[in-house]
């Protein structure tokens, strides 16, 4: 079985169950966590091994129900919080980050709020401007609550367990296009660090493509076209938002001189621009200009006439790329 | 016989508490003005029967959630009071390390879990402490303490509805003080009464005199039993009034929003006064009162002494706080 494949959704699942299993204090509670589909099946098997004390079913109270889970993790359990929508959780900022972020802080370390949000970003066609935001820069803003997008199989069932086990509060976002994508994922409970994972070229890299949770296949597929022109691209899966690491990034770029930061979200104030300043700040001698490909700088528009050039491409990577040589 | 000692006993330690938080607030505003606190600190002079009353109904292990008007809250759930004193000081010694400050004392271990300026917000950590309760099948219950301001957020009504749905051991306590900052509350809420927009969600409520502390404790002990045996969430708004102004040591009757007839009303109501008339019917005699009075003096000044003698936290333990 060492080479069992699971789909990204089935992963999450497993990973769920056998936190549940392993840990009694772990339960998972969202609006429509024990209906028919389960969210996006991610709930189902554990609702069904664990029933409705552990897989709780909620009213639409987003704000509120960060807090209950905020209590939860006060008093001594595990809470998983899903949001079908990362949009939505706009609705929680104040529990998330005035009381989940800043709880062991301003306690003077007397308190660990062991929470996960886990929530979903998505851009099919006609979803409109409310239900396709990518707002991983919004929460990596604050100190005291950590943000992961795994963009693998494998990568999303050991942040899921990993978030679970860590005692600060973690925000797993998945994004939905990886949803269906199948991976090689170990069976047995395992964890994974916050850090990033670079694929290195074959030979000594020319350029650094950071790519964030999805991205990151536009981006593997992107170094197979540009090494049929000769170009050999190192690739940075990021996987964590916050905590950033910046070391992996670094030690490509001292070698390459060439950087394109590619992003699910907005360029504004985003994760390629702290990227970036935090690179120029330790003196990293750049061949070119870096770039940022990101989602074009308005809301997301519904028509899929309107779409074919507002998200980040495989396309746009590589012309990206072309453009610095 | 045994009775009537059992009632004094209960009337000794309300009013114990109740003149501890009287004489420790006092007790700040001296430290304020010499120039000690650095911080916006929120005055309960005038609502200390409801703290009390309700938390005299309490066990140690239930748990409370409070606002940025904290300090009665802490020290009637047994927070500490030099810690509190430290932490108002920005100690190193303080509950919180100095991080937390006037609004934000916490003490895990007395069950005094959040307190927070952002109206509403720990209302909801109180019901998922009581949902944590039932998972874990425990008795234990949660209190949370919030002003009338509060009705006026979703997360009031979202944590409601939720602690009906799902029967919880939660007792939602609002301290009705008719303003919030300088706003009364029929310019704000289409009543100046709560329970009758509450009790629809479901949830027993009761309105109660908060100057008198032993009707809060009466009503709080009844909706305590409710709580933990049958897991029966409660409202009770509890009517009181604050006598300083909304933050700093003074009053304020001179800025024109509230006036001084109405709080010379409240002033006569004061609810320690009020336990002293009730003290005193009952036979506690005068020097039992000078008795208790004078341990809360020693305790105040012991814990003042503690905080000014106490060491500042370390600059560089800004980063490290584990």
């Amino acid at each position: 079985m060492a080479n069992r494949q699971l789909k990204y959704k089935e992963a999450a699942s497993e990973a769920l169950v056998q936190a549940m299993e392993k840990d009694p204090r772990v339960f998972l509670m969202g609006e429509g966590v024990d209906n028919i589909r389960g969210v996006y099946g991610h709930t189902l098997a554990a609702y069904k091994k664990f029933g409705p004390e552990r897989v709780i079913d909620t009213p639409l109270s987003e704000n509120g129900l960060t807090g209950f889970a905020i209590g939860a993790a006060l008093d001594g359990l595990r809470p998983v919080l899903i949001h079908q929508r990362d949009d939505f959780m706009l609705l929680t900022m104040d529990q998330m980050m005035n009381q989940a972020a800043k709880l062991r802080y301003v306690s003077g370390g007397q308190h660990k709020v062991p929470l996960v949000i886990l929530s979903f970003i998505a851009k099919k066609a006609g979803e409109g401007v409310q239900h396709t935001q990518s707002l991983q820069s919004v929460f990596a803003h604050f100190p005291g609550i950590k943000v992961v997008m795994p963009s693998s199989p494998y990568s999303i069932k050991g942040a899921i367990i990993s978030a679970i086990e860590d005692d600060e509060p973690v925000i797993v976002l998945e994004h939905c296009d990886l949803l269906e994508q199948k991976g090689l994922v170990a069976e047995e409970y395992y964890d994974l660090s916050f850090r990033s994972k670079l694929f290195s070229a074959e030979d000594l890299g020319d350029v650094t493509i950071v790519a964030v949770s999805a991205m990151v296949n536009n981006a593997l597929t992107a170094r197979d076209e540009l090494t049929k022109q000769n170009i050999s691209a190192d690739i940075i899966d990021l996987h964590s938002i916050n905590p950033l690491d910046v070391d992996t990034i670094a030690s490509s770029v001292k070698v390459t001189g060439r950087l394109v930061v590619v992003d699910t979200g907005w360029q504004m104030c985003g994760i390629g621009a702290e990227i970036i300043t935090q690179l120029t700040e330790q003196d990293i001698n750049f061949l070119k200009p870096p770039k940022r490909i990101n989602m074009a700088p308005t809301p997301c528009p519904a028509s899929h006439y309107l779409l074919k050039n507002y998200h980040p491409s495989t396309e746009k990577i590589i012309n990206s790329v072309l453009e610095m040589f | 016989m045994r009775i009537a000692e059992e009632n004094k006993a209960l009337l000794k330690k309300l009013y114990y508490n109740m003149y501890k938080i009287r004489r420790a607030e006092e007790k700040l505003i001296e430290l304020y003005n010499a120039g000690h606190i650095k911080a916006p600190i929120h005055l309960s002079i005038g609502q200390e029967a409801v703290a009390v009353g309700v938390m005299a109904a309490l066990r140690p292990e239930d748990k409370i959630v409070s606002t940025h008007r904290c300090h009665g809250h802490y020290l009637a759930k047994g927070g500490d009071l030099n810690k509190m004193m430290a932490e108002i000081l920005g100690k190193a010694t303080g509950c919180c390390r100095g991080f937390g400050g006037t609004m934000h004392l916490f003490d895990e271990k007395a069950g005094h879990m959040v307190s927070t300026p952002i109206v509403g917000s720990s209302i909801a950590i109180a019901v998922g402490i009581t949902l944590s309760s039932v998972i874990k099948r425990e008795d234990k219950i949660a209190v949370a303490f919030f002003g009338d301001g509060a009705v006026e957020e979703g997360i009031f009504w979202e944590s409601l509805n939720f602690a009906s749905v799902h029967h919880l051991p939660i007792i939602f306590v609002c301290e009705n003080n008719f303003y919030a900052t300088h706003s009364p509350i029929l310019k704000r809420q289409p009543k100046d009464e709560i329970v009758s927009r509450v009790s629809p969600h479901g949830i027993k409520t009761h309105r109660v005199d908060g100057n008198n502390v032993l009707a809060v404790f009466e009503i709080a002990n009844h909706a305590v039993y409710k709580a933990r045996l049958y897991r029966e969430p409660c409202f009770i708004e509890a009517c009181t009034y604050r006598l300083k102004e909304h933050w700093g040591v003074g009053e304020d009757w001179d800025l024109g929003y509230r006036s001084r007839e109405e709080g010379e009303r409240w002033i006569a109501n004061c609810p320690i006064k009020n336990l002293k008339v009730v003290m005193e019917k009952s036979g506690v005699s005068d020097i039992e009162v000078e008795t208790l009075e004078s341990i809360v003096e020693k305790e105040i000044i012991g814990a003042a002494e503690f905080a000014l003698q106490s060491p500042e936290p370390l600059e560089n333990e800004l980063l490290v706080n584990e």
